[in-house]
C-alpha cells in the first residue's frame, strides 16, 4: 500500500509557518496546504468561513482531474492552475509532486506577486518535505497504532 | 494511505464505496449524514448531474473518537457507478484504505454487479493495490425488493473468498453502519499492523 504521510511536531510547525509567511507576503485570504489523497495539512489566514475539509477533497478531485487531463493530451500534470473569479480568485500549485498548495486571492493583491511568492513557499516546502520522507522511511518510528488492541477498536464503536 | 499527524494528534482514513450505477452507494452515504451527530460529521458534498446520478464523486467526513489520544477520521467517497465514468472512478481510488463493494441484489443486476468488480479489480492493480490485500467488506444492497437473488447466489458468484458481508436497505439503513464499521475496523486492524 503506497506511502503513509506521517507528519511530525517539527515538520509542521515549519509548515505552518511558511504558508502563514505566504498569506502575509502574498497579501493573500487564504492559504491552504492539501495532501493530493485530498488530507488537510495546514491553513492559514482567513479560514474561518471555509469549510477546510470540503475544501481539501474538491481540491485533490480537481488536480487528480486535470491529472488525468494531462496524461490525455501527453503531459504528465499540470503543476499550476489558477481559477479567476468575480471576488476571489483561486491559485492552485503541486509541490513535490505529493502536495497541492492553495492560494486564495482577491484584488488586494495581483497575479503576479501570488505566483512570485508561491514559488519562493513552494521550494521551502519541497525542503520540508523531503526531510519528512526521510524521517518517516528512517528506522525507530513505528505506527502509534501498533500498541492498539482489538478492544480499543470496538471501544470506537460501541455507543 | 493513511495521513497521520503527530502534532495535532489525528488520523484520517479513505474508505471508497463501489459498485455498479444505481446500486445503492450515495444513499448509504446520505443515510450515514443524516443519522450521525453533527459534531461528528462535516458536510456531504455530491457532485452529481442534473439528474441526480453521481458525476465525479460524494464525500463525507466523519469522527469516530479517539483511539490512544489520536483523533481518528473517517473521508467516505462514493464513485460514479456508469460505466462510461472509469477515468474519474480510478482517481477516487487514489489513497484508499478500505473499500465497500454495494451489490445490487436484484437478479437483472447481477451482470453489472460482476462486472463492476472486476473492474474495481483492474483499477485498483493499476494504482498497485491488491484487493485481496486491502481492508474490503461487501454490501448486498436492496434486500427489500421481490426481485433479490438469495444471499447463497449473491455470495457464490460475489464473494468467493468469504470476505464480511452485509445483507442492506439503504434507504432505511438497514445493514449501512454495520457495513461501515465492519470496514473502518478492518483499516484500523491494518494501520495497528503498520500497513
Amino acid at each position: 500500500m503506497g506511502t503513509q504521510l506521517v507528519m511530525y511536531e517539527e515538520e509542521f510547525t515549519k509548515i505552518n509557518a511558511v504558508c502563514d509567511r505566504l498569506t502575509k507576503d502574498a497579501n493573500a485570504k487564504v492559504v491552504f496546504l492539501v495532501d493530493k489523497n485530498g488530507q488537510l495539512i495546514s491553513s492559514a489566514g482567513q479560514t474561518q468561513n471555509i469549510d477546510t475539509t470540503s475544501l481539501a477533497s474538491l481540491t485533490a478531485g480537481n488536480v487528480a482531474a486535470m491529472g488525468g487531463l494531462a496524461k490525455l493530451i501527453g503531459e504528465n500534470e499540470f503543476p499550476h492552475q489558477f481559477h479567476e473569479g468575480a471576488k476571489d480568485s483561486l491559485y492552485m500549485t503541486i509541490v513535490g509532486s505529493r502536495v497541492v498548495l492553495v492560494v486564495i486571492f482577491d484584488n488586494r493583491t495581483s497575479l503576479g506577486l501570488v505566483r512570485l511568492r508561491i514559488k519562493k513557499a513552494s521550494d521551502e516546502l519541497t525542503k520540508i518535505f523531503e526531510s519528512l520522507v526521510k524521517k518517516a522511511d528512517g528506522p525507530g518510528i513505528g505506527s502509534p497504532f501498533a500498541e492498539i488492541s482489538d478492544d480499543d477498536i470496538d471501544n470506537l464503536f460501541s455507543e | 494511505m493513511s495521513f497521520i499527524n503527530y502534532s495535532s494528534r489525528e488520523i484520517n482514513c479513505k474508505i471508497v464505496y463501489y459498485g455498479p450505477g444505481l446500486c445503492g452507494k450515495t444513499t448509504n452515504l446520505q443515510y450515514i449524514y443524516n443519522k450521525t451527530a453533527a459534531d461528528t460529521k462535516g458536510k456531504l458534498i455530491s457532485l452529481s448531474t442534473e439528474t441526480d446520478r453521481t458525476l465525479f464523486f460524494d464525500f463525507l467526513p466523519l469522527s469516530l473518537g479517539e483511539i490512544r489520544g489520536f483523533k481518528t477520521r473517517f473521508h467516505l467517497y462514493t464513485v460514479p457507478g456508469q460505466v462510461f465514468y472509469d477515468a474519474s472512478r480510478k482517481l477516487i481510488l487514489k489513497g484508499v484504505d478500505g473499500v465497500v463493494f454495494v451489490a445490487d441484489s436484484q437478479v437483472e443486476r447481477m451482470e453489472a454487479n460482476i462486472e463492476s468488480l472486476e473492474n474495481l479489480r483492474i483499477n485498483l492493480a493499476e494504482q498497485g493495490y491488491d484487493l485481496n490485500k486491502l481492508p474490503y467488506v461487501i454490501q448486498y444492497n436492496k434486500r427489500d425488493l421481490p426481485n433479490a437473488l438469495s444471499v447463497a447466489e449473491l455470495r457464490q458468484s460475489l464473494n468467493p473468498r468469504s470476505i464480511p458481508d452485509f445483507e442492506a436497505v439503504a434507504p432505511t439503513g438497514v445493514g449501512v453502519f454495520d457495513t461501515l464499521k465492519a470496514v473502518a475496523k478492518l483499516v484500523l486492524t491494518e494501520l495497528k499492523k503498520g500497513g
